[in-house]
């Protein structure tokens, strides 16, 4: 079981809060990703889960025990760093064998164990070889493997993919998504990287400095993001944010479209435009279009080929069931 | 940007010539003590050492054998005799007087006037004639010029290492070796456990606490030894081995905490955090995870200690070498051959080279584990 449940949760260093009063919910089973720009406060609170830092008000429970002052390796939990963080003198087998060893599990069934998580992560051919041998996917993969046989209530993953190149991130991605699937065992991910969060969670946290800006589903934050923050946070490109004359025709202080959900034209269209970079993908086309009079750049997202380039004009028209209304105080309207 | 990482430096040439240069200034006497060591008090006193390793030319002055083993052929007398034990001397060449002492070859006969004659042949023997009144007296004076083949010996160490004397320093060795090998480890076990306290746990003071032994590495020694001895003296230590032993212990601890804590601060904070996630407690984190990592440090303290504790002179006669010359130390016991054996320069040498080695030998053993690289794959 792994049921986290955090109660008024404060941390401040010194007169600096870091995170003001917080509540959240993470049930069993759950994928939770933590989310959000540099510095908001994600891993802090990852490390509070953790217990490796010491809340400084409210209260921490992992299936209902108290665990508010319990110590890191009491807690149940098994966390993955960011850096790996191997033991470098110890062969991958005695690194995957280090916590259980700690536990004073029989040798036999750490064996056991040990050859099951290698199975697992693919690690078999590599047991015998130390962290210095291996390539940076097989180092993630064996700090995985000392988390699973743990046999935790919860994984902790702090931006465990950042290190890694980005055709490895997109392998171990599913490899981590994969894992849940077999395990179904609670896991909090924390990540800055938004197509991460997306793809893995079941749940995400969208966090800015320390605060909870909505919690949802992916497809919830995308289609339904509760304020300009989690608007221009979730997707890729941003959404368009349009402040103004042309935001009031909607009732709103500022609206917001997805590049996605913009039609872009050589001819004719609601909004004009003129063309500064257009990124040939392949399967889509990003155009980057200035002088429309409503933002500095809007981002349209065109599918397939689309033959513009700098400086030609461009007329562009908003999908009008896919406007989000946002007022004054960033807040969602509607 | 001149700096870059990987360029070359500007003055590479520089560098290296300052590093050929240090190693000749360091290799040249070591040397020189080495090849001393194995030669005889004559060779040392006739020639450098430098030329210890090529036959060398020497004029030594003879005598025939004394007139009184003379042999009678016919109407002369007859004196035959060998001037080398060693066949392997090359004679050169020869004379019978001082002013011109390669006058002849070997085989060649000197006349020595009246028909007295001195012959030399090349394997040393020679034979001297002339009649009655001129063979009496002492023996003929002759001298030869040979070229003696390079020579060494073992025998100035068999005299220090196992010889009788007072000179033999092996007691002395043994007494350093005492002294050294508990005066490295056990500030190492203290400063260890002190540093990784220091380093990763936390507790109030802790700031100051690292200040105050920062502080302390500058305290000259000196200050401490007459106090120190005083409190050795009052409460029973004494002068001995224990007293030295914690005399250096403490003497090298700020050092070692020192170093070993700031090696351990800058050792990953995830490897440590992920040990504490995954159970284990600071004493098993310390053992299984820190001292291991920290092995260069450890290893370049020793090296450093070892080498402070087996050359000092000071803290040794203070608090350790008494009037019956038991607990003398190396250093001490060279110290007194410099007084009694001062010209004797093949025992000072070889003293010098057996107390130089065994530095030499834990440096070069010990130096492998100065590794780059511990941390290889930990991070990133």
């Amino acid at each position: 079981m792994g049921r986290i449940t955090l109660d008024k949760v404060t941390k401040a260093f010194g007169e600096v809060e870091v995170i003001p009063p917080l509540d959240l919910t993470i049930d069993d089973g759950e994928f939770v990703v933590f989310v959000g720009p540099s510095g908001c406060g994600k891993s802090t609170l990852l490390r509070l889960i953790a217990g490796l830092e010491d809340v400084s008000s409210g209260e921490i429970r992992i299936d209902k025990q108290p665990a508010t002052h319990l110590p890191p390796a009491k807690r149940g939990l098994a966390m993955v760093f960011q850096s790996y963080a191997l033991y470098p003198h110890m062969s991958v087998r005695k690194n995957i064998a280090f916590p259980m060893k700690m536990a004073g599990i029989p040798e036999a069934e750490q064996n056991r164990k040990i050859e099951d998580a290698a199975r697992v992560l693919n690690l078999t051919d590599y047991l015998d070889r130390r962290p210095g041998q291996l390539s940076g996917g097989q180092r993630q993969r064996v700090a995985i493997g000392r988390a699973i046989v743990r046999e935790p209530a919860a994984f902790l993953f702090d931006e465990p993919l950042s290190n890694l190149d980005a055709a490895l991130r997109v392998g171990m991605r599913l490899e981590i998504s994969e894992l849940h699937e077999r395990l179904k065992t609670t896991m909090i991910y924390v990540t800055h990287d938004q197509v991460e969060a997306m793809t893995m969670a079941d749940k995400i946290v969208v966090l800015q400095k320390g605060v909870i800006e909505q919690v949802g589903s992916p497809l919830e934050l995308y289609n339904a993001p509760r304020n300009i923050f989690v608007a221009g946070f979730i997707g890729s490109p941003k959404m368009n944010l349009i402040e103004g004359a042309e935001a009031a025709k909607h009732d709103a202080h500022t609206i917001g479209i997805r590049p996605e959900h913009l039609a872009a034209s050589k001819d004719a269209g609601e909004w004009k435009g003129t063309v500064t970079v257009s990124e040939h993908l392949g399967s889509d086309t990003y155009l980057h279009v200035t002088e429309t009079g409503l933002a500095d750049t809007m981002t349209v997202r065109v599918g397939g080929e689309f033959g513009v380039k700098h400086g030609d004009t461009v007329f562009l028209t908003p999908d009008a069931t896919k406007i989000h209304r946002f007022d004054a105080q960033g807040l969602r309207i509607g | 940007m001149d700096n870059i990482a990987g360029r070359k430096p500007a003055l590479g040439w520089a560098v290296n010539i300052s590093v050929i240069l240090i190693v000749l200034l360091w290799i040249f006497p070591t040397v020189g003590l080495l090849v001393s060591s194995f030669r005889t008090a004559d060779q040392i006193s006739s020639s450098g050492w430098w030329k210890a390793f090529f036959p060398t030319e020497q004029t030594e002055q003879f005598r025939t054998a004394d007139p009184d083993g003379r042999v009678q052929d016919g109407d002369v007398f007859v004196v035959e005799g060998v001037i080398f034990e060693n066949a392997e001397a090359n004679i050169a060449s020869w004379g019978t007087s001082s002013r011109d002492v390669s006058a002849y070859a070997p085989g060649e006969t000197a006349d020595l006037g009246d028909g007295e004659t001195l012959t030399l042949n090349e394997d040393g023997t020679y034979r001297w004639t002339g009649n009655d009144e001129q063979i009496s007296g002492r023996g003929q004076r002759f001298f030869v010029t040979a070229t003696q083949p390079p020579e060494f010996t073992l025998r100035n160490y068999d005299n220090m290492l196992f010889g009788g004397s007072s000179d033999n320093i092996s007691k002395a060795f043994f007494n350093t070796l005492t002294v050294t090998i508990p005066a490295t480890i056990i500030p190492i076990l203290f400063a260890a456990f002190a540093a990784y306290a220091l380093a990763w746990m936390d507790f109030p003071g802790r700031a100051l606490l690292i200040a105050f032994i920062v502080a302390l590495l500058v305290v000259p020694l000196q200050l401490a030894l007459i106090p120190l001895l005083k409190l050795h003296l009052s409460i029973g230590i004494g002068k001995g081995y224990l007293g030295v032993w914690l005399a250096h212990t403490g003497f090298g601890l700020p050092l070692a905490v020192y170093l070993l804590r700031n090696y351990m601060a800058g050792l990953p904070r995830d490897i440590i955090e992920n040990a504490r996630v995954d159970g284990a407690t600071d004493f098993q984190i310390f053992i299984k995870i820190i001292l291991p990592l920290s092995f260069p440090a450890l290893a370049s303290f020793a090296i450093f200690q070892f080498l402070w504790t087996w050359n000092d002179l000071l803290v040794a006669i203070v608090f350790l070498v008494d009037s019956s010359g038991d607990t003398t130390v190396m250093t001490r016991h060279i110290v007194e051959l410099l007084g009694t054996r001062g010209g004797n320069w093949e025992i000072l040498a070889t003293a010098a080279f057996v107390s130089m080695a065994v530095p030499l030998l834990v440096f070069f053993f010990m130096q492998r584990y100065l590794v780059r690289g511990l941390l290889a794959g930990s991070v990133k």
